[in-house]
């Protein structure tokens, strides 16, 4: 995190590096992504490196039956370090089972998204100025939303009060509470957003994930229940930050993009500084 | 005098203490159907148990179990006793355990993960506790409790 705010000018292009010339990154997108995406290709960028990849599977050898073992084995000749983005659980670990080079996982179906994490953790920080003792409430699909579990876990270990807040049918996944209490977390659970907002400091809003929902039937109950907006926000504390991984549907709503809440356009910036720093380390080329 | 229900052996493998009603299921782990076994297997099901209150016994002839196999019958039935027969004596005795790691035996129970999706890698979980029976996958760190319908 630190690294990463040493990153920020070279980020917002006010100062120039070649930290990383000459590396090469191979970027695989199994399934859509714009910002993680395009911040690995824009950190990698901005520290003169080069990415090469693929942002959908169509044309790749993945078409014609390609094992993702396969397909890793390959990029891992081609780049120095690898991001994955896989529909499957557990995808970056079988990646980083069969390739040599570093792999990042920039997200496994409805498993982690720890570069999200440490963003996350980073805008938490940067905004509040510590993470230790700070109310977060997680707010929406909790039991599909990768960047929930990852996030939850991270806030646990550095002493953030977790409040999780969704319907029954979508909380946070038993392995996820586990590791939470195990790390000494205490997490509040509720059903409905405005029993969060008396505590909430940070409101970590997240999208409903219709595509991971076996029965539609089941998204169309859900869908929509978590709005956020300005009379939602008439009750919350004046310095309480919402954030969002985006994409969002409709969970909150744009009017709430003017105030002093809205913190989500700038966590999502904040994907370019931090990943930046993550690159550099895992390749060994910070100071 | 003690009847016996089904007569000793010779030289094998009994499988003691299986829990009631796993029998079958220790049988389809050790690979045994009509079309392929070489030997005489028995089996008795629901029979009184001093340790607990009913239990299965396996008995198959000329034939000693590999660890792998242990490991399967200590994971559908961890109190079950392994005794090899060797001349009608009972040669070597001891309790299934089940294994720190658990590869290449069990499916992981969540579809989505990335072990069911025709990869060259073999499921592999750790135990998070071996009473109740727990496994975490190392792949999605799904914990999966009841491996019985899982078994490879």
């Amino acid at each position: 995190m630190n690294l990463s705010e040493k990153m920020l000018p070279i980020a917002l292009g006010e100062e120039r590096s070649d930290l990383l010339s000459g590396y090469v990154l191979g970027s695989l997108f199994f399934e859509t992504s714009t910002r993680t995406r395009l911040s690995f290709a824009s950190a990698m960028a901005r520290l003169a490196g080069t990415t090469l990849g693929f942002d959908q599977p169509l044309g790749a050898s993945i078409q014609k039956g390609e094992t993702l073992a396969d397909t890793i084995k390959m990029v891992d000749a081609y780049s120095d370090v690898i991001v994955l983005r896989h529909g499957a659980e557990g995808s970056a670990r079988l990646a980083a089972h069969f390739a040599a080079k570093p792999v990042i996982n920039a997200g496994d179906g409805a498993g982690q998204h720890p570069t999200q994490t440490i963003l996350d953790l980073y805008t938490i920080r940067k905004t509040k100025g510590k993470i230790n003792g700070i109310n977060v409430a997680l707010v929406g699909d909790l039991k599909y939303g990768r960047t929930a579990h990852s996030l939850a876990e991270a806030l646990a270990l550095f002493g953030a009060k977790l409040i999780f807040v969704a319907p029954q049918m979508l909380q946070m996944p038993k392995e996820t509470v586990r590791a939470v209490e195990k790390l000494g977390g205490k997490p509040k659970i509720f059903h409905k957003v405005e029993e969060s907002l008396p505590d909430a400091d940070v409101m970590y809003v997240t999208r409903i994930q219709k595509e991971r929902f076996p029965d539609l039937a089941e998204y169309q109950k859900v869908a929509g229940a978590y709005v956020v907006d300005n009379a939602l926000l008439k009750d919350a504390k004046p310095d309480l930050s919402i954030m969002h991984p985006l994409p969002r549907i409709d969970e909150i709503h744009s009017e709430v993009d003017k105030t002093p809440h809205a913190l989500y356009f700038q966590q999502a910036f904040n994907g370019v500084p931090v990943r930046m720093a993550i690159l550099a380390l895992i390749l060994g080329a910070s100071d | 005098m003690k009847e016996f229900k089904v007569t000793p052996i010779r030289n094998g493998t009994v499988i003691d203490h299986i829990s009631f009603g796993m029998a079958l299921k220790v049988l389809r782990i050790i690979g045994i159907s009509g079309e392929n076994a070489q030997s005489t297997v028995s089996m008795l099901l629901h029979v009184p148990s001093k340790k607990a209150e009913w239990k299965d016994v396996v008995k198959i002839e000329d034939r000693e179990l590999d660890p792998k196999e242990l490991d399967k019958i200590a994971l559908i039935s961890p109190n079950a006793t392994i005794n090899i027969i060797r001349d009608y004596n009972v040669a070597e005795k001891f309790i299934v355990d089940v294994p720190e790691i658990v590869k290449g035996i069990v499916k992981c129970q969540n579809p989505g993960c990335i072990t069911n999706h025709n990869e060259p890698i073999e499921p592999e979980f750790v135990v998070e506790s071996k009473k109740p029976l727990l496994l975490r996958c190392i792949y999605c760190e799904r914990l999966m409790s009841d491996v019985s319908e899982y078994l490879i």
